[in-house]
């Protein structure tokens, strides 16, 4: 399996990265790469075995619904490039 | 020998601290004069700041001198810097998050605090803990104590550093494919990871959030020990935390090596590894067999499909994890068309390369077509693997090998190669894939450089392999040899 340009420029879209065309081309190279010795495990038989996502499993956690104490307002937009009262602010979304 | 802090373990400084034969101060105050005398070389540091440092054990003293010395009295700790600190910059060595100042203390430090420990600033790693050597920091690459022009390997490398040359007793790093085993095999110190599970993940920056374990680093065995009770037990912040007491340390010294049974995978001692690397484990098993280990090779043929499922896994949940990283709630933000040209510039601006591929990769193998053979195959040789070795632990109590298929290696020269990076985790990832306890430690050298022993054990048994490993360290004669440094 070869990942052409135009799934470059898909996946980065997904992924929310601005790229240019000599960066486009240099990771499609390094994917091709990557992906040509991920062929691998192709081989595995893997039929009958169920996935798995953790390494351990631990199910329903639960805790008490017991508040705690949180950051305060001003704590939780210190770190933000810009904000507004009491809010997060990013370009317009929806346009009038 | 001389007789100064720098050259104290973990443990020899709390006792001396809480006996009151020296404070707080004049510890942190050694350490901090050494770190800034070495740094300029090594680069293990991205900050330490003397004047936090000291504020810290300034109050750590008057706690001692009110009778509150807790088990890590006046011992500085350095953090990796994925690990969320309160007031104190947590960069992950990336672009995207300069001059990110946490409003919350990671749970480990809030633990580290509460036993008596000092923070002693933060580690380099790799760009979010993506590499294996530390050089795609955007701070530079840290340097190898035993040789300046070789890597510490990573992604812990600074942390590593840091613990081998004796800028700081004992350090923390984070494990996501051995990011804390591999450094510390290859600055000849001891890095323990635990089960996955036993150590909160609150406050570490996400990578890979079903493989991430934080750990510790040290110089013997015991430190390690000291440093995994007191971070690890249960955490209602970290939804996978296993309900589970803290690795206790209480029967630490009380093993023997005697009728260990000890499985030695052929696939982590053949073509792969390289021979000097092999050779120096073989002397070191060699010297553990005569205090009694019964030694055997196995085979576990799914290790050699490990860097591949790894590659995928890890990036699939980092592209999920590094989402957030949009310029809104925190780092820099570039200018761009709309919310959606916004973020997609702030990003292409703020990730390295390293990562931007990774999260190329995950975005790629999580996406709608490529999803099954990519992706579910990669759970599904997860699970096998997880099989394999349960197999292997019913019958064993140990699974043994060279931590790293090879020694340091030169600053640079891996670059043009990027499978031969990745490569270098092919020991070091099952424990992760199955969330077993796993340790390094020096067993011996290779042309002058360290070479590690990984010592792993059944999920929860962190604190047999931490026995084994000490009794391990007592007979191996390289375990606590220093790097020769000024």
């Amino acid at each position: 399996m070869s990942i052409s340009l135009d799934e470059v420029r898909h996946v980065a879209r997904l992924a929310r990265l601005q790229l240019d065309e000599t960066e486009m081309l240099s990771l499609q190279g390094e994917l091709n790469a990557l992906l040509g010795h991920f062929a691998d495990i192709q081989i595995i038989d893997t039929q009958g075995i169920v996935p798995t996502s953790h390494a351990v499993a631990v199910q329903n956690v639960w805790a008490e619904d017991v508040p705690l104490a949180c950051l305060p307002r001003t704590e939780a937009l210190r770190a933000a490039p810009y904000s507004k009262a009491g809010l997060f602010v990013v370009p317009m979304i929806i346009e009038e | 020998m001389r007789d100064t802090p720098t050259d104290w373990t973990a443990a020899e400084i709390a006792r001396r601290v809480a006996a009151k034969e020296c404070s707080c101060v004049d510890v942190s105050q050694a350490f901090l004069e050494r770190a800034e005398r070495l740094d300029a070389r090594l680069n293990a540091f991205i900050n330490l700041d003397r004047e936090s440092v000291l504020r810290e054990a300034e109050a750590m003293q008057a706690r001692v001198d009110r009778g509150e010395a807790g088990p890590l009295a006046g011992v500085p700790i350095a953090l990796k810097d994925n690990i969320s600190t309160r007031n104190i910059e947590t960069t992950c060595a990336s672009k995207i998050l300069k001059g990110y100042v946490p409003p919350f203390d990671a749970t480990v430090v809030e633990r580290l605090r509460a036993a008596g420990a000092i923070c002693f600033g933060k580690t380099n790693l790799d760009e979010f803990a993506m590499g294996a050597s530390t050089e795609t920091s955007t701070y530079g690459t840290s340097h190898n104590p035993w040789d300046p022009s070789r890597t510490p390997g990573g992604s812990s490398g600074g942390s590593a550093a840091a613990v081998s040359a004796s800028m700081a007793p004992v350090a923390l790093g984070s494990d996501t494919g051995g990011s804390i085993r591999q450094p510390a095999a290859m600055c000849g110190v001891v890095g323990f990871k635990p089960t996955y599970g036993r150590c909160s993940r609150y406050g570490l920056v996400a990578f890979g959030s079903s493989l991430d374990q934080i750990g510790p680093f040290a110089k013997t065995v015991e430190d390690a020990a000291l440093i995994a009770e007191a971070i690890t037990g249960h955490d209602r912040m970290d939804s996978t935390s296993l309900d589970r007491p803290a690795i206790s340390t209480r029967d630490l010294k009380s093993a023997s090596l005697k009728g260990a049974k000890v499985a030695l995978p052929t696939e982590m001692f053949g073509d792969s590894m390289n021979p000097g690397v092999v050779e120096a484990v073989n002397r070191a098993l060699d010297l553990l067999r005569l205090q009694g280990i019964d030694a055997r090779e196995v085979s576990i043929p799914s290790i050699r499909f490990g860097v591949t499922t790894y590659y995928i896994i890890a990036p699939a949940e980092a592209s999920s994890n590094l989402a957030r990283f949009d310029g809104v709630r925190y780092g820099p933000r570039s200018e761009g068309e709309g919310h959606i040209g916004v973020v997609e510039r702030t990003r292409a601006d703020g990730f390295g390369r390293e990562v931007k591929t990774r999260i190329m990769i995950g975005t790629y193998a999580l996406s709608a077509g490529y999803y099954d053979a990519y992706y579910l195959k990669a759970q599904q040789v997860r699970a096998l693997m997880q099989q394999e070795f349960a197999g292997v632990f019913k019958e064993f109590d140990f699974v043994v090998s060279p931590t790293s298929p090879i020694t340091a290696f030169p600053i640079g020269s891996l670059d043009s190669d990027p499978l031969a990076m990745k490569l270098l985790d092919y020991c070091t990832i099952p424990a992760n894939m199955g969330g077993f306890p796993g340790i390094s430690l020096n067993c011996g050298f290779s042309e002058g450089l360290p070479v590690g022993l990984q010592i792993l054990g059944a999920p929860l048994e962190d604190e047999k392999v931490l026995q084994f490993a000490y009794c391990a360290e007592q007979v191996l004669p390289d375990a606590t040899v220093r790097p020769p440094l000024p």
